[in-house]
């Protein structure tokens, strides 16, 4: 046995101070009965409330949709710029672009989408004049569409900045030996090029959606609570204690925390398969 | 059958060429620019998206009356500036830290502990599991009471503020020394350095520092850049940042909260125009520039 490991002393301390040591106190506070401290499984019973349910399900909902929406437009993207024969110079705008606007979130986000597509938004005002009436039916920014009209806005740019290597992995060689056998562009995305992009694809796209389940600035700004969302919910729990249970808080941040780890694992584990052939 | 097999004949060097030159050649061309279209259609869109509400927002900050009095009222109120500056410095302090932690660890992983680079990567992939809201939650139960009571001081406060920031910058500062380490050979340097009297802080302050100087500023921009515009971690601790100060401005004024968007805006921009600048002639993956959404 080697003592190299105390050379990572001061890394492990840290770890253990403010990651590992908040994390546990979360864990057992889910495991511990409110009044008397004795494990109990009572509080992830109290998951199945449909306050937390109904949270859980929009959480879910969102990020569902925008990590969709944003993965298919992300790629789109990525592959225009990429593949389509675009100037070069284009490329590197959009890659910087997207370095801007997938850490341009939360507060300042939320209040740039206000001014544009809220009843008062200047493209609101805009498409009025010309004839269309965005607020004529249910629409609002402040909505869960809304919302992730929002997200979406983070979303793709990450999408084209994870999804940017992968396309460039595609090997020349591999169309030009798809279509000397005859192969048309259609087939040879369907046979060739989608499968090995497949584990990327789908990993890219789990990795969105845990970026958009963990958000929470961006909602809070926008909605004002409005749809209530998991995020929302253990925020509120901190301010005060809404949930009039204090151990089901705690429960409800190790549910985010199960999903957020399930994302996490199943983004590595497709990434280091999608590396087989993209190197 | 055996007709259809020029395939064979193929195989000898100048048949092989011709087949590709023909098909580079004559191909193509056309699908070429068929594909154009669709490729700026789906750019220009995707650009919309970007900019379009950039321009709303500079749009709303110019109705205020007189022309620019948005910025001019923002500026001069002292929460804008104060909280700007808190954030700043906050924002230092922790990549001062986050690089005091993250290099030697890298470099002792590299040379001395590599058995032990899943349990290091592991603990640096854990922000990601643990979001800021759940994490600010833990982190209050945890230090809001004896024996390490750090919320109940505004001191205690803004160091807990810079150790949350410090997990948050992990993820990318820990991959960016690490690509960097490995584009130098820092045993040949470590040995190279012992042997003329250094020792370990010598070799890791003027050996492998001025050696990552790339990685270190890279993750020295993503880091300012999340920090100056984070909110739930600084909302929560009650600290007098720039997010609480812009959700707070956002919902009492009509023209300045835009203009103080567009300022955030612009940070970030700076931020990652110097990210991109930085990793220039190294190749696009040594640019880590993703932290995720907020």
């Amino acid at each position: 046995m080697s003592w190299s490991w105390l050379g990572l002393g001061p890394f492990f301390l840290f770890g253990a101070m403010f990651l590992g040591l908040p994390l546990a106190f979360l864990a057992f506070g889910s495991v511990a009965d409110n009044t008397t401290g004795a494990p109990t499984v009572d509080n992830y019973a109290a998951l199945s409330t449909p306050l937390v349910v109904n949270a859980f399900r929009n959480s879910i909902e969102i990020s569902l949709v925008t990590a969709i929406a944003g993965g298919i437009l992300g790629f789109a993207l990525a592959a225009a710029v990429i593949l389509g024969g675009l100037p070069p110079i284009l490329r590197n705008a959009l890659m910087t672009f997207s370095g801007v606007a997938s850490n341009f979130a939360g507060i300042p986000l939320a209040l740039a989408f206000t001014y544009t597509l809220s009843t008062t938004g200047l493209v609101t005002i805009l498409l009025k004049n010309l004839g269309l009436d965005i607020y004529g039916g249910d629409f609002t920014i402040f909505s869960k569409l809304g919302l992730e009209l929002v997200y979406l806005y983070f979303q793709f740019p990450l999408m084209v900045l994870i999804i940017a290597p992968a396309i460039d992995g595609l090997k020349p060689e591999w169309r030009e030996a798809a279509e000397n056998m005859g192969a048309t562009g259609r087939q040879y995305w369907r046979r060739v090029a989608l499968p090995i992009l497949t584990p990327t694809l789908l990993g890219s796209m789990i990795l969105l959606f845990g970026n958009s389940f963990g958000a929470y600035a961006t909602a809070y700004q926008l909605t004002a609570g409005g749809i209530p969302l998991v995020p929302l919910a253990i925020g509120n729990q901190i301010s005060g204690d809404v949930l009039h249970n204090v151990g089901l808080g705690y429960a409800m941040a190790m549910g985010m925390v199960v999903v957020m780890a399930i994302s996490i694992t199943a983004y590595t584990w497709l990434q280091r398969r999608s590396e087989r052939w993209l190197r | 059958m055996s007709r259809s097999r020029p395939a064979i004949d193929a195989r000898t060097p100048g048949a092989l060429e011709s087949i590709e030159t023909s098909a580079v050649d004559v191909e193509p061309a056309p699908r070429r620019r068929r594909g154009s279209l669709w490729a700026w259609i789906v750019f220009l869109l995707g650009t919309a998206y970007f900019i379009v509400p950039l321009i709303a927002t500079l749009g709303v900050s110019l109705l205020a009356k007189p022309a620019f009095a948005a910025y001019s009222t923002s500026f001069a109120d002292a929460r804008f500036l104060g909280s700007l500056t808190y954030s700043f410095v906050i924002g230092l302090i922790t990549v001062a830290l986050s690089i005091a932690l993250v290099v030697p660890t890298a470099y002792w992983v590299r040379l001395r502990a590599p058995h032990l680079r899943p349990v290091v990567e592991f603990i640096t992939l854990l922000p990601f599991v643990i979001p800021p809201v759940v994490l600010v939650f833990g982190l209050i139960k945890a230090y809001s009471r004896p024996p390490l009571p750090f919320t109940n001081s505004d001191l205690g406060s803004s160091a807990l503020l810079v150790f949350a920031y410090v997990t948050l910058s992990l993820p990318y500062m820990y991959r960016s020394v690490d690509a960097g380490l490995r584009a130098i050979d820092i045993r040949t340097l470590t040995e190279a350095a012992q042997s003329l009297g250094s020792g370990w802080l010598t070799i890791i302050v003027r050996i492998i520092l001025p050696n990552l100087r790339v990685a270190l500023l890279s993750g020295a921009f993503l880091s300012l850049a999340i920090v100056i515009g984070e909110f739930a971690i600084a909302s929560y601790l009650a600290r007098p940042a720039f997010g609480p100060y812009l959700a707070l401005l956002g919902g009492n004024r009509a023209y300045e909260p835009a203009a103080v968007t567009l300022v955030s805006f612009g940070l970030t921009w700076l931020a990652m125009i110097a990210i991109s600048l930085l990793g220039r002639g190294r190749g696009a993956r040594s640019r880590i520039q993703i932290a995720g959404a907020r």
